[in-house]
């Protein structure tokens, strides 16, 4: 009875062995960070699949950064620059990092579908952030109270927004604080007093995206790939993919893909504008 | 013949014997102190998290005073910083008290039901569904929460959002639920049998004897998956994530959203940078969670203590 034991355990463990091998021995990339770059790494991965398995996780551009500094992501997804503090966090860990512009995207302002108002100012943006505009009465539009939705801080967006928006302030402490794209997109098409903010890539027929204007003067433009692209559109900002150090095999194999103009079609299927105008 | 107080060997040892003797004498010896470094091994994983808690919490106080921490507003990340984490205890306590409030009497009766009343075909069957409800991952009980049950208590009471206390404790309630009920099972079907009989020869009907006689006797059980449900509520982090709204603000009302502790290092962990004032901020809501986690666990052993010495 014991021997079958030791034999039967012996087995099994060489065979789990024998398995994560041949899972090592497949080229393996890891992406980590925001989740607005996160779709298109996800389509990226299915058009590298099976040669290269690329496996892509949320957690917003703080943590996606974070993760690269400390060496346990391949690539780090982030929609917005890198902060001084993380460079220096970075070369002190003998990490380089490379960053590649992979897409264009416009943070497009949503409110439901329902929702009246049809374009809307910084200005505008500014008083129902800080909490000073809480109902849409207030900006012309029906009688019913602001519910504001916002991203976690550790979201590349919420950073962007905040910074050219806010100009550094502070979200309103009364606002829904959501942790992904998704979850903002999915609170407002279910709230018809919502404002959020949203990756171009999730906007969808339950939200309305706002044409933005710096100042009450306008020009209003729409959030599109092609406003995004031209930079025309206000929140128009680059996406980005960071390596550490320049990228080698596998990793280079993703990095090269997604800026070759097959991947850069991919950015248009996953609703974001590509670097360059694209030939066809 | 005796051979090392263990009957059972009759034969004088020869050469092979003695071989399989000393072999099945280590292993006789051995599983003593192996099962007990075993049992160490998880006690001292908690310690070390434990410890490593606390000591990345403490630096806080270098940035605020333990009045401070109690305030009722956290601004992290303005200057100067505030880490009040009042808003975020009391959003703990309000939303684990819904989440106790369905899951106690609903997991007790559907134990009760399980263990007195259910036929024995159905038996099986009930208890199969309470584990698979238990299995399902807190994400997808988080989403569900964000699509069907915050939209539903918007419309029922009229808000402006559905993502309040009251949605969380309503899921929490729903994720508590298999585990009280699963342990209140288990406890209720431990009355002796004779307890029962007893009761029932008495003359005491069926529901008089499940409500006045089993229940009672089970009460240290049903206690003790009280208790789990409320760790399990207390601890959640990703169904609430998604369910609460995350306002950082004081209230005590269910129909606002609000920001849980476990919510709170969850949205904001990953941004601060290592080692400063807001990441010690940070692990202090961590050690908060573990000190409320060991008081309700340590008061219910108390209690529990009590209790059964009371009976005898």
């Amino acid at each position: 009875m014991k021997k079958l034991h030791i034999w039967s355990s012996l087995f099994l463990g060489l065979a789990l062995l024998g398995l994560s091998l041949s899972a090592a021995a497949a080229d393996k990339v890891t992406y980590k960070g925001s989740t607005t770059v996160l779709p298109l790494a996800q389509l990226l991965s299915e058009a590298l699949a099976p040669n290269v398995v690329f496996s892509v996780q949320g957690g917003g551009s703080g943590t996606g950064i974070a993760a690269l500094i400390d060496g346990t992501t391949d690539i780090a997804g982030s929609s917005r620059y890198m902060k001084i503090e993380e460079f220096e966090k970075a070369v002190a860990n003998g990490v380089m990092p490379y960053i590649w512009e992979v897409a264009i995207d416009a943070l497009a302002i949503a409110v439901h579908a329902s929702n009246p108002i049809d374009q809307i100012t910084y200005e505008d943006l500014r008083r129902i952030y800080l909490g000073e505009a809480e109902n849409w009465s207030e900006l012309g539009g029906a009688e019913m109270p602001i519910v504001v939705v916002s991203r976690d801080t550790s979201s590349g967006t919420y950073g962007t927004f905040k910074e050219v928006i806010l100009e550094n302030e502070e979200v309103t402490s009364g606002a829904l604080f959501q942790s992904s794209n998704g979850a903002v997109a999915t609170t407002i098409a279910l709230t018809p007093g919502a404002i959020g903010y949203v990756g171009l890539g999730y906007l969808q027929p339950s939200l309305k995206a706002l044409p933005l204007a710096k100042t009450a003067e306008g020009p209003f433009i729409a959030a599109s790939t092609e406003t995004a692209l031209s930079y025309e559109y206000p929140l128009s900002r680059p996406l980005f993919m960071i390596t550490s150090g320049y990228p080698q095999g596998a990793v280079a194999q993703v990095i090269r893909f997604a800026l070759s103009d097959e991947g850069q079609r991919t950015v248009l299927e996953a609703g974001y504008a590509p670097i360059r105008a694209l030939s066809d | 013949m005796n051979v090392n107080g263990k009957t059972g060997i009759t034969r004088a040892p020869s050469l092979t014997n003695r071989r399989r003797l000393t072999l099945r004498r280590i292993a006789q010896k051995a599983d003593q102190p192996v099962f007990f470094a075993l049992g160490l091994v998880s006690l001292v994983a908690l310690g070390v998290i434990f410890v490593f808690v606390v000591r990345e919490a403490l630096p806080v106080f270098r940035y605020v005073s333990p009045s401070g921490l109690l305030g009722p507003a956290w601004h992290p990340t303005s200057e100067p910083p505030l880490f009040g984490t009042l808003p975020m205890i009391a959003a703990t306590g309000l939303v684990t008290l819904g989440a106790l409030v369905l899951a106690i009497p609903l997991g007790f009766a559907s134990a009760g039901f399980v263990a007195e009343i259910a036929p024995v075909a159905l038996r099986d069957l009930a208890k199969s569904l309470l584990e698979l409800l238990s299995a399902i991952p807190s994400v997808v009980y988080g989403f569900f929460g964000l699509t069907v049950v915050a939209p539903f208590v918007q419309r029922t009471f009229n808000l402006p959002t559905g993502q309040n206390a009251l949605s969380a404790s309503l899921i929490l309630g729903l994720m508590a639920l298999p585990t009280v009920a699963s342990l209140a099972e288990d406890a209720l079907t431990a009355v002796p049998k004779a307890h029962r009989e007893a009761s029932l020869a008495l003359g005491a009907s069926r529901w008089q004897t499940t409500w006045r006689v089993v229940f009672p006797s089970a009460f240290s059980g049903l206690f003790g998956a009280a208790v789990l449900g409320m760790g399990r509520a207390v601890g959640e982090t990703m169904a609430v994530l998604m369910v609460a709204g995350n306002s950082p603000v004081l209230t005590w009302s269910f129909l606002r959203p609000v920001r849980t502790l476990t919510a709170g290092i969850a949205l904001e962990m990953a941004e601060a940078p290592s080692g400063s004032a807001h990441y010690h901020a940070l692990f202090m809501l961590g050690a908060i969670l573990i000190l409320i986690t060991l008081a309700t666990n340590g008061l219910a052993e108390w209690f529990r203590g009590r209790v059964t010495r009371h009976r005898e």
